[in-house]
């Protein structure tokens, strides 16, 4: 609709005559046009009751307003901004070998719309990375607080695996900060994965962060270890300091615990299917 | 200097004409002002000159601006910020030239200024723009009186310093006497980055507050309350976007630690031109111990009435006259979210310092300010709950819509305070105008007219407050006309996005398609704010006046303060011709996209 009447506009503008005469080379040094009112912007605005706004047209020339027309409509509401989050980066300390965690997410877009990317992974020193995975999300806003996220997840870690991701991320009444999101791998296999955290303020800088995260699957995945119905399920708590918004260290602790078929593939390989992490890490962005 | 000279030497424009005074200015080792040779990263001076006559000139540049320890990146003009006052006089012409000595573009906006459209000063509506090293010249006649200012219309230029007074001396008798004038303009400075803080406002809510609800908070909630805005989505201490310690709160271009002194005689009746020439902050204006008499708003005089305090939004301007008694006293201006406070001291023996009042505590939002208005009483305890209540009363007595009459208990139960029967966002209730979308986060479910309303934290003040309905024009309208039509635009935004707008349509959305009026045809405007912040909503090149149930003596204003989750109503005509700006004045709400085009059809000619 707005490039049809954008169109029109420039048909109109282009077949007025008035301006097609009107020579703005006055632009190019100091500006007065007080005698140069030569053109009577009536004439161009009276019969007008649709369209761009033009007035200035008349005075100054359509070429010399085009540029400044769009650089205003560009900067009143269609900026774009580029965040990115490191939600946890952390040190695992546990009875087992020790070991690391990121998660870290960002965007590039307007209001409505972004590419959003996500990225997760945890391991053990001195082993194998147990999980990889990076996402890369088309976000479109759906409401004033949640967007529909649409895209693929790569896993690195293991059998490789590449999924078709769709889920909504947002914020729940009592700024609870929620992720869920579903995922179908090439191979077929069903899985979600619900994340919700909330930043609760003791003061203006100390900020408790309860955290809870379940992985479901619909099927089992021996090549994964992972069991149908509840995977895993993580709590946690985290005491952040912010020494400014952007950059706020944190200690915590958090417990894993895998459930049914993923916690018979866990004792399998005698690996405890109940952990508990002491974690310590760096909340950022910029 | 000499190449300068040289590559300059066949573009005898004005900054060459400049640059080469400048340079034998240097060979014959005269004083030239830093001012007049461009970008020098010299530091900007505080306060300003005054400039007027047949041409004035204005020089924008960049430089360095310091006030107390914080320093930073500033755009002023003439070699200060503010820039230097232009005094001009009713039934003159006036030449103002804007020299461009930036690497951007810039550009001079006349703030309620009536003149032709082309010279407004808003690149992209009004014309396009001021090119780095050109000039810009307005001429036009000179047809009104009062207190205005100037300030950059491109970007966010305004943030950095780019902002000055004007004052218009009447061509007849001043109706207002007095013996000594003083600009009060205020404004903050930050070194960051405009760029910078909108973009923290666009990923991150609440980023600038140091107020936020917290367990240990101190605020008088209670855990319902609490409860409830959560649940929402909300935050009641959202009064301000941007606010100390980011801002060093101003007047006349010196912080707190600039110790800015106004000198007096004992006797004089003192003009103090106010004018809130900040990006993004509403003042509370008092000066303990002595009463002001307001005598103009926005550069229309106004019946004198006498207030202790008063709340200055976005862009307006007052004249107040006061006449102290020997001594020093203290122009305290606070933020409305009370997290600073810019001063001044007034005083008849140079040196004194007077007492400042400390910060009060910040003001909270209510029910009311969600748009619940008489529906439920007293949000909260302790921040003027049942005052809100009481100052509906006296809403409803002149209530310019005819809303009914609020239902009111004695006693009130706090449990009743539930949200169940609310909801925060019922599109249905929005006109078929507004473009329902993820950038309303809240409809208004029971807007009042706040006409009355005299700002957020002022309704339990014990002393007299300005209010809009206390304002009232000096000279009657009696050439009153009923409006021809009536229109309603709803102020639209998401708080958590940064989102703002009119009827859900950023500027972006809607630049194909301005507001359009038939020339000279009379309109009432019903500005509803379906969110939870005060907007200071102005109107270019046409005064519009307020319907406050003052008839006759409707105030006319270029700047009104919809109040949270309220509305405001104006009665304007539209006969001066051309395409206008028309946007909230919360610099960052506008560029956000709170702005829209007025367009005034031109009239018929014959032939």
């Amino acid at each position: 609709m707005n490039k049809l009447l954008l169109a029109l506009a420039v048909t109109t503008l282009l077949s007025a005559p008035s301006l097609a005469q009107h020579d703005h080379s006055q632009m190019n040094d100091s500006v007065h046009v007080s005698q140069d009112m030569n053109i009577d912007p009536a004439r161009q605005a009276k019969s007008k009751t649709s369209g761009p706004p033009n007035a200035a047209d008349a005075i100054w020339g359509a070429d010399a307003m085009r540029e400044s027309r769009e650089a205003l409509y560009k900067e009143h509401g269609n900026m774009s901004v580029f965040w990115f989050q490191g939600d946890r980066l952390e040190y695992r300390a546990r009875q087992a070998e020790d070991g690391y965690l990121w998660d870290v997410q960002g965007y590039y877009g307007g209001d409505t719309d972004k590419l959003w990317f996500k990225s997760e992974g945890e391991g053990s020193f001195g082993a194998q990375i147990e999980q990889a995975e990076v996402q890369a999300l088309w976000s479109h806003a759906i409401g004033p607080f949640f967007d529909l996220q649409g895209g693929v997840r790569q896993d690195f870690n293991g059998p490789e695996r590449t999924h078709f991701a769709l889920g909504v991320q947002g914020i729940a009444p009592y700024f609870l900060e929620i992720d869920l999101a579903t995922f179908l791998s090439t191979k077929g296999d069903l899985t979600a994965r619900i994340e919700g955290e909330y930043d609760h303020r003791l003061t203006q800088k100390l900020i408790l962060q309860p955290r809870a995260e379940i992985n479901l699957s619909a099927q089992d995945i021996p090549e994964l270890e992972i069991g149908s119905g509840i995977d895993s399920i993580e709590a946690g708590l985290r005491l952040r300091y912010e020494i400014t918004p952007e950059f706020g260290p944190y200690f915590g602790i958090e417990q894993e615990w895998k459930l049914g078929g993923s916690r018979d593939f866990a004792i399998a390989d005698g690996e405890d299917p109940s952990v508990t992490n002491y974690v310590v890490g760096l909340r950022f962005w910029f | 200097m000499t190449n300068a000279l040289n590559n300059h030497l066949f573009e005898p424009d004005r900054r060459t004409v400049v640059r080469s005074l400048a340079g034998f200015a240097a060979l014959a080792s005269l004083q030239m002002p830093a001012w007049a040779m461009g970008k020098m990263g010299k530091t900007f001076h505080k306060g300003m000159d005054e400039i007027g006559g047949p041409d004035a000139h204005l020089h924008i540049a960049d430089g360095l601006f310091r006030t107390g320890k914080r320093s930073g990146h500033g755009i002023g003009m003439n070699g200060t910020i503010p820039g230097p006052l232009i005094r001009l006089r009713e039934g003159t012409k006036a030449k103002l030239m804007v020299h461009n000595m930036l690497d951007e573009d810039s550009s001079v906006h006349w703030h309620g200024l009536l003149l032709p459209f082309q010279y407004d000063g808003v690149p992209g509506i009004s014309f396009p723009g001021i090119k780095p090293g050109k000039t810009f010249s307005a001429e036009f006649d000179v047809r009104q009186s009062g207190t205005y200012w100037y300030h950059s219309h491109s970007g966010l230029q305004e943030q950095m310093g780019h902002y000055g007074p004007m004052i218009i001396d009447p061509e007849g008798k001043d109706p207002v006497e007095y013996d000594r004038e003083h600009i009060i303009l205020l404004s903050e400075f930050a070194s960051m980055h405009p760029h910078r803080i909108m973009k923290k406002l666009k990923v991150a809510e609440g980023y600038f507050s140091q107020q936020k609800t917290a367990t240990f908070d101190g605020y008088d909630m209670s855990a319902e309350e609490r409860l409830m805005w959560g649940r929402m989505r909300m935050m009641p201490t959202d009064i301000a976007d941007v606010s100390a310690p980011t801002y060093t709160y101003m007047i006349n271009g010196h912080g707190p630690a600039d110790n800015l002194e106004l000198p007096f005689e004992p006797g004089e009746r003192i003009r103090l031109r106010v004018i809130n020439g900040s990006a993004m902050t509403f003042f509370n204006i008092r000066i303990p111990g002595v009463t002001m008499t307001v005598v103009q708003a926005d550069g229309q005089n106004v019946r004198p009435t006498q207030v202790d305090e008063f709340q200055i939004g976005v862009a307006e301007t007052y004249d107040v006259i006061i006449t102290p008694k020997a001594g020093a006293f203290a122009l305290a201006a606070e933020s409305m979210d009370r997290s600073g406070m810019a001063q001044a001291t007034l005083t008849s023996q140079p040196g004194q310092r007077a007492g400042f009042p400390e910060l009060r505590d910040p003001p909270l939002l209510s029910v009311i300010d969600m748009g619940h208005g008489g529906m439920v009483e007293g949000g909260h305890d302790g921040h003027g709950g049942m005052d809100h209540a009481s100052m509906d009363h006296s809403n409803m007595n002149h209530g310019a819509a005819g809303i009914p009459k609020p239902a009111q208990k004695a006693s009130e139960d706090h449990s009743e305070h539930d949200m169940g029967g609310m909801r925060m966002r019922d599109t249905s209730l929005l006109p078929g105008s507004v473009d329902v979308n993820a950038g309303i986060d809240m409809v208004a479910m029971n807007p009042q007219d706040r006409m009355g309303f005299p700002g957020l934290g002022l309704d339990d003040v014990p002393h007299r407050v300005l209010n809009y309905k206390m304002l009232r024009a000096l000279t009657p309208n009696h050439n009153h006309r009923d409006p021809d039509r009536e229109m309603e635009l709803h102020l639209t935004g998401n708080m958590e996005r940064y989102m703002w707008s009119f009827d859900g349509k950023k500027y972006s959305a809607v630049s194909d398609s301005p507001l359009r009026f038939a020339h000279d045809e009379k309109v009432r405007v019903k500005l509803v704010n379906d969110t939870m912040m005060a907007h200071p909503i102005h109107l270019h090149g046409i005064f519009f006046e307020l319907v406050n149930g003052a008839g006759h003596a409707q105030p006319k204003k270029h700047t009104v303060i919809v109040q949270p989750g309220s509305s405001a109503t104006f009665d304007a005509k539209f006969d001066e011709p051309g395409d206008w700006a028309f946007h909230c004045h919360l610099l960052y709400h506008m560029h956000a996209g709170m702005m829209q085009t007025v367009s005034v059809a031109f009239p018929e000619k014959a032939g």
